[in-house]
């Protein structure tokens, strides 16, 4: 069977299932909608959550960045799982208590304030919705890469699965799927690891491969890797640090902070049954990520070296151009791979020369999608890859379109402007959020506006400098108040966004930047998607500063954290 | 009742005392193994080797995840002795 057709076969199965899953898992609650009913069990929200997390870059693009970095991507791997330890210690329990649907409900409520929750609400929004831009456009791409449709017809394809389990299913039919889109995307994802492994250490498993010797030799993988790279004129790859010491360490703590700090997260922890669970639940979810992120550095390594190997054995000659392999032309042909022939010899000169380098074009994706088809694995392998390639991007546009729906149903319709509304009729209310998320989300996956460019930016920076203070500080300090709070995450917001568009553009607009994307101009040489922690220590000192010139807090307001701080007495999420 | 109420409230106190203790040594072994061991100190440990690896680049890309793991499952085990001791547990 040749290959496109198997992997419409695999594809279309996993499609089967989660429509399948649709049907089964409807909500006919606003408590299954928002919270799947609150009974889900620890390890299988861990999982659901792993799959909410791990989005497409993760899948196709993290790797990729890995392998091209070298020691310099272990911001990425570090920052996008410390954060879990955020979670688990300093609020997942605690959210779980209070009980309630959404992240900006606790604000509201903590802070006795719609204004609150209003603040919360739009920074929500803009971090998902941006967030979900990216979703958008990996649905696109990786539907069109793999079913070789058009970006459109890819996109308005994944729009139509999103539509039918979330609609309808709400938060119950998105864990549901999600669990499946999680098995899937770590088979496709560890499978091709595994065989590589094996083939070039003799060890199966890849955390212990890349630590390993390499076959029939005396030689460590890492070395050996070091000394390829180093001697083509590329960094050494164990030490090749991105930036200065101090920005690694900023722009680690921004992610994680920015993690434990990202709504469409956070909401998954609601699901479960007791405050216990909420925090083992969280390492679930950790050890479910933590499989493929510690997976990734290892399949970056080998298909650096891979790559390189195939191009230029060791001691050996370039490769002959008419003579490249077929997975070559293959992604030659998508313009991910493209060679230019400089000084005419018909040989493959790859180096980290810019004057005499062929290799004009390696796209990081390559690294991940091609390395199946490098080692040489069956097709049903390669089908896999591209099975949960979509699971990965699938799974986290559901995941934010939940937080960005229940926001509008639950936060604004009937928290703030049509509290009177019956249960059946925000049911309702929701569903037609989460068709119009959906519809809004496609629309701007179509037509990316200037600012998508810099999504990473904006909603970790937003998750980072504003919620994720305002969530701690209220279960952490029983003094900070309502005008504390809201000038906090104000001041933290801006602080982030003037850095981030000061560099950048206003909304990433190129032209209104105001003073220059050099780094020159860097605050001790912090890059501007690095800022969100120093939004969060602003938004820190702002909030404590004016809640000491304030009034304490009521005192129901204070019970209500001696409330949360305590298991016993839980009940299940519900509205009221 | 009055009594109660003031006892229960000490004994509030004394929980959320020994949980933020708890909490902050467990935050500080986050720290050591991923800003220290993985950042700040990782030349230094380079100079040492773990089989193929150097140490300060394994702590970056494969043994701070771990320890993150170890971390959560650690705090919700101690948590849990903590709830019962405290009579706070579901």
């Amino acid at each position: 069977m040749d290959l496109q057709t198997t992997t419409f076969i695999v594809v279309g199965i996993t499609f089967a299932i989660y429509i399948g899953i649709a049907f089964w898992a409807r909500a006919s609650t606003t408590s299954e909608f928002y919270v799947a009913g609150g009974g889900i069990h620890p390890i299988a929200n861990g999982m659901a959550t792993a799959a909410d997390w791990m989005s497409a870059a993760s899948f196709l693009s993290m790797a990729g960045l890995i392998a091209y970095f070298g020691y310099g991507g272990t911001v990425f791997l570090m920052g996008w799982t410390g954060g879990y330890v955020l979670l688990a210690l300093l609020l997942a329990p605690y959210l779980r208590k209070y009980g309630k649907f959404t992240v900006p409900e606790f604000i509201g409520d903590r802070y006795y304030s719609k204004g609150a929750r209003i603040v919360a609400v739009i920074c929500l929004i803009v971090a998902s919705v941006t967030y979900v831009i990216g979703q958008m456009k990996g649905i696109g791409v990786a539907f069109s890469r793999f079913l070789e449709v058009t970006y459109e017809t890819g996109l308005l394809l994944g729009m139509g699965i999103v539509f039918i389990y979330a609609v309808i299913g709400g938060m119950k039919g998105i864990t549901y799927t999600q669990i499946a889109q999680y098995v899937i995307l770590i088979f496709a994802y560890t499978v091709p690891a595994v065989f590589i492994s094996a083939h070039l250490t003799g060890n199966p498993i890849p955390q212990l491969g890349l630590g390993s010797k390499l076959v029939g030799t005396d030689t460590y993988l890492l070395d050996r890797l070091d000394q390829v790279v180093t001697e083509l004129g590329f960094a050494q790859y164990t030490t090749s640090a991105r930036l200065s010491s101090l920005n690694t360490f900023v722009y680690t703590l921004s992610l994680m902070i920015g993690t434990a700090g990202l709504p469409h997260v956070i909401i998954r922890f609601f699901t479960v049954k007791k405050v216990r669970d909420a925090r083992t639940s969280a390492g679930w979810a950790l050890v479910f990520i933590t499989i493929l992120y510690t997976t990734a550095p290892a399949v970056a390594a080998m298909a650096r070296l891979n790559l390189h190997e195939t191009i230029k054995p060791t001691g050996g000659e370039a490769m002959i151009y008419d003579e490249r392999p077929n997975w070559f032309k293959n992604w030659e042909k998508t313009g991910l791979l493209q060679f230019n022939d400089l000084n005419g010899d018909g040989r493959i000169t790859y180096n980290n020369d810019p004057a005499t380098n062929e290799m004009v074009k390696i796209d990081n994706d390559i690294m991940v999608l091609a390395n199946p088809e490098i080692a040489g694995l069956p097709n049903w392998v390669i089908a896999l890859v591209a099975a949960g390639g979509l699971a990965a991007a699938l799974s986290t546009a559901a995941g934010l379109l939940l937080a960005i729906s229940s926001a509008i149903s639950h936060d604004l319709l009937k928290g703030v402007f049509r509290p009177d509304i019956t249960e059946k009729q925000e049911l309702l209310a929701s569903r037609v959020a989460m068709a119009g998320a959906i519809g809004m989300a496609g629309y701007l996956g179509y037509k990316p506006p200037d600012f998508a460019a810099g999504t990473v930016a904006l909603a970790f920076g937003l998750a980072a400098s504003s919620i994720f203070p305002a969530l701690m500080m209220g279960i952490f300090s029983k003094r900070v108040t309502k005008e504390g709070a809201i000038a906090g995450m104000i001041a933290g917001i801006t602080v982030t966004l003037l850095y981030v568009f000061q560099h950048t553009g206003i909304m990433f607009i190129a032209s209104t930047k105001y003073m220059g994307s050099m780094q020159p101009n860097w605050f001790f040489g912090i890059e501007p998607n690095a800022f969100g922690a120093i939004g969060a220590v602003v938004n820190f000192v702002v909030a404590y500063g004016v809640s000491m010139v304030t009034k304490a807090p009521p005192q129901d307001v204070q019970d209500l954290i001696e409330h949360i701080r305590v298991p016993s007495g839980a009940n299940s999420a519900q509205s009221h | 009742m009055a009594d109660n109420n003031q006892e229960s409230q000490v004994s509030r106190d004394a929980y959320w005392k020994a949980n933020l203790k708890l909490l902050t040594i467990m935050l500080s072994v986050w720290f050591a193994i991923s800003y220290l061991c993985g950042i700040v100190f990782v030349t230094q440990l380079n100079a040492i080797h773990l089989g193929g690896f150097k140490l300060g680049f394994w702590f970056a890309q494969q043994g701070s995840m771990y320890g993150f793991v170890a971390i959560i499952f650690i705090y919700a085990r101690l948590m849990d002795k903590l709830d019962r001791k405290f009579n706070v547990h579901e």
